[in-house]
């Protein structure tokens, strides 16, 4: 065990922000549960109604776990945090192992430690308890910060050491994922359909019996019932899955070759497909994945809200502060919804954005010189990803609709609300498009600077969060794109607001394209 | 027909920095141009600066007869070009990257493809991120040489190439050269360069500073002679573009300026030579004649080269 201490420390110390955010945001994620919930209702029986709506909901229960004790602050916080709260444990396991064993095995780094007077298990077991330590950490800030809200002391522990020791779990499995393939991606690929088979074990038993959710360390912490009767014995399930996964993992790691994995690696075509020849298909190519991955998300992101269906008067409750949250104007449903589909244009404004910008990737890590070598011209490379930027973002707006609408539909029976909520979200298309275009316009005057254009994405959020409660003056609030536009579908949509966002966009990313063929491409 | 490559007084800055300082290059139909120079003197901006990436400050830049500026796309029809830093996509195979490049510069002679891929031992099924900087370079040079074109810009193609390797390269660019066809050929490899180039240029701090043939340059140095005389030589050391001479009895080693070789010969010849051994310069002295300063200071750093 030579070398563990020190290679502990200098991850600790190299991912001491990582370990910041990770821990703050998962704390974050079950206080401001007990911090909404708190401030959301009334009365307890406007809370007891509430509850009563959600009790019912099965997609409701499918994404969030089996309703227990709604009717209480703590029983919320279990039931709204615990799912994601072990996702995200879950993915910071995945990515901390990840990152310190196989990553730099495939860098080859970790040839020059080992190359060093340290054991050959050191790297592991150093990036184990890594990870280990970071998971404490989590479900640290978790039980404290429930404590100090306050809610009783014991379940608020138990819901700390419950997402501690699934972090573990997945820990285990991230471990034993990369000893399976030589490369740190398909590593990742395993430890996250891991994480993503225990989420929809733990959906489909708690819909049905319940039995699918005992296979799932998801369905265990759950199982701990914390603030509605709580039980400690589902942890040492949680401690049992653990040691199995790190045992495995261990077996394997010291039967394999350094650098190789127990599965081999498949080889790729040798010929390109007859669509990979010009600009238009390389950006394609390339893009297609992060397209699938956000077009999938908004569509689920869509159908989670539809589906809350016409329930959505009673969960958000009477209370002033609640309704100034959730329903800018007009009817309560409708009005409800009218922000949900701003809501998905601001995350589909995230995929717009980060398409806008792969251009800039490519660039910064010298794969463009080439490409411009060719007959390709600088402009058609450029043209290639905007046309992927636009198309892409049209979709996964509409995309974000039709799950709503989907979700809506399939819940209340009203089948004429599909149509209308589904391409409610196109509204909204003009002030996603324009964000892009700004990225782009950023990207072909100053590269370096393109990353700014996230900040008009925070600013048009922070202003719709916020932007009437804090009276921000509308002179600022009117610089957001998202300001100007009809409030669909609680508001008849008007074309004229739209139309002209649409040319804003245009126009700027005319002038970014015009600028990248004037500037000087690096390496 | 004119020069493929003409280059006079190029100028190009990047904020304070003077990167080329009218510099001058010609390159001729038919002949491997080499094109040397230590890190950060400039080859790679000048090449980006011909290629169309990098807009020039001043001075005149001609490719195949055209403004690599602003007819880079169809101009670059006509060429293939090797990066001195392959980098390919993490997910794309090498066959797929040397499909797309190849259709990208218009067609690619199947039959060469496949030759090629033999040649260099390069398996196309590999994904980019698996591939070591060696097979990276590889994938960019089987897509080159498979092109059909009249000009190859080579920016230090064999650096992470094996010996073996590296002849195949210099069979293939011969090949080339030999069916008429033009090649520019940035390297710090000397001996790829002595083997391959018809013509070189040095470059140095963004100025041409020596442009010819091998033997122009060599002319341009110091010839090494040794020998052993029947008696002491007298007057050595007056000679002009004579240099460090050892003289120890009968035996002499010197260094002259390749120009003035006759006039030690016939101080030679007066002592009775009894054994004569004369090495011409090798394109390792004419580099450091030019970069000796430099390289006593440690100067060149490793990443000076990129803008």
């Amino acid at each position: 065990m030579t070398g563990v201490r020190i290679l502990l420390w200098s991850f600790l110390y190299r991912d001491k922000w990582h370990l910041f955010w990770w821990t703050l945001g998962l704390t974050i994620l079950y206080w401001s549960q007990a911090y909404s919930v708190g401030g959301l209702y009334t009365s307890q029986a406007e809370f007891d109604t509430a509850a009563a709506a959600m009790d019912n909901n099965a997609a409701f229960i499918a994404m969030a776990g089996p309703a227990r004790a709604l009717n209480t602050i703590g029983g919320q916080v279990t039931w709204q945090s615990t799912a994601f709260g072990a996702i995200l444990a879950g993915l910071m396991s995945m990515f901390l192992i990840g990152r310190h064993t196989r990553g730099e095995e495939e860098s080859g780094r970790d040839e020059l430690l080992r190359a060093a007077p340290i054991g050959r298990q050191a790297t592991t077991t150093a990036a184990l308890l890594h990870a280990m330590i970071a998971n404490v950490l989590a479900g640290l800030g978790v039980a404290l910060s429930l404590i100090a809200y306050p809610l009783d002391v014991p379940d608020s522990i138990a819901l700390g050491v419950g997402l501690t020791l699934t972090g573990w779990v997945f820990c285990g499995t991230a471990l034993l994922a990369v000893q399976l393939t030589s490369s740190t991606r398909s590593a990742y690929g395993i430890a996250g359909t891991v994480i993503g088979v225990a989420y929809l074990l733990r959906a489909v038993g708690d819909i049905g019996n319940g039995a699918l959710s005992w296979l799932s360390p998801m369905g265990w912490y759950q199982a701990m019932h914390a603030f509605s009767g709580l039980r400690w014995w589902p942890a040492l399930l949680l401690v049992v899955g653990t040691a199995a996964g790190v045992v495995a993992a261990y077996v394997v790691f010291l039967r394999r070759d350094y650098g190789a994995g127990v599965v081999p690696v498949r080889p790729g075509p040798d010929r390109a497909s007859p669509g990979l020849g010009t600009g238009l298909g390389l950006a394609w190519r390339l893009q297609r994945g992060a397209f699938l991955g956000w077009g999938i998300g908004l569509l689920l992101g869509g159908l989670s809200y539809g589906a809350m269906g016409d329930d959505v008067g009673d969960i958000v409750g009477d209370s002033q502060a609640s309704r100034d949250l959730f329903v800018q104007s007009g009817d309560i449903v409708e009005g409800f919804y009218a922000t949900a589909v701003l809501m998905l244009a601001m995350i589909a404004a995230g995929y717009a954005i980060s398409s806008a910008l792969r251009p800039r990737g490519e660039e910064d890590d010298g794969r463009v010189e080439s490409l411009i070598a060719t007959a390709l011209s600088r402009r058609a490379w450029l043209l290639g990803h905007v046309t992927v930027t636009v198309l892409g973002t049209v979709v996964v707006v509409l995309g974000g609709g039709v799950g709503l609408g989907a979700g809506f539909a399939l819940v209340t029976g009203d089948g004429e609300a599909f149509g209308r909520y589904a391409l409610a979200t196109l509204a909204y298309l003009a002030p996603v498009l324009v964000l892009a275009a700004l990225a782009r316009l950023l990207y072909g005057v100053a590269p370096r600077w393109a990353s700014l254009a996230w900040l008009a994405l925070v600013f048009s959020f922070v202003i719709m969060l916020f932007g009437e409660l804090l009276q921000i003056p509308q002179g600022v609030q009117d610089l957001s794109p998202f300001e100007h536009l009809a409030l669909v579908p609680a508001q008849p949509f008007t074309w004229t607001p739209w139309l002209v966002l649409m040319a804003l966009a245009a126009a700027l990313s005319a002038a970014g394209q015009l600028a990248f063929a004037r500037r000087d491409v690096h390496g | 027909m004119g020069d493929p490559i003409e280059i006079h007084q190029l100028v190009k800055t990047f904020g304070p920095t003077r990167a080329l300082d009218g510099l001058d290059l010609t390159v001729r139909t038919g002949e491997i141009h080499g094109f040397l120079g230590p890190n950060g003197s400039g080859k790679s901006t000048t090449i980006r600066v011909l290629l169309g990436m990098l807009r020039a400050d001043s001075g005149s830049v001609r490719l195949l007869g055209g403004d690599p500026w602003h007819e880079a796309a169809s101009l670059h029809r006509r060429l293939a070009y090797v990066p001195g830093e392959v980098n390919l996509w993490p997910n794309l195979t090498g066959g797929e990257v040397i499909d797309l490049l190849g259709r990208l510069r218009g067609g690619i002679d199947e039959k060469r493809r496949a030759d090629l891929l033999e040649r260099f031992e390069l398996d196309p099924t590999k994904k980019g991120r698996s591939y070591s900087k060696g097979n990276r370079q590889k994938v960019a040079l089987v897509a080159a040489l498979a092109a059909d074109v009249e000009l190859l810009v080579l920016d230090e193609p064999t650096t992470g190439l094996d010996p073996i390797m590296e002849s195949v390269f210099q069979e293939c660019v011969d090949d080339f050269r030999d069916s008429g066809r033009s090649v520019l050929l940035s390297s710090h490899i000397l001996a790829e360069v002595e083997r391959l180039c018809d013509r070189v240029s040095i470059i140095r701090a963004g100025r041409c500073v020596e442009s010819g043939t091998l033997g122009d340059l060599r002319h341009l140095t110091r010839t090494s002679i040794q020998a052993e005389l029947a008696r002491p030589p007298v007057g050595l050391a007056g000679l002009p573009g004579v240099h460090d001479v050892e003289v120890d009895g009968t035996r002499v080693a010197l260094e002259v300026d390749t120009p003035q070789i006759d006039g030690v010969l016939d101080v030679l010849r007066a002592g009775g030579v009894r054994s004569l051994t004369s090495q011409p310069p090798t394109l390792e002295e004419l580099f450091l004649r030019h970069y000796g300063d430099q390289v006593e200071d440690g100067a060149p750093t490793e990443d000076g080269e990129r803008p």
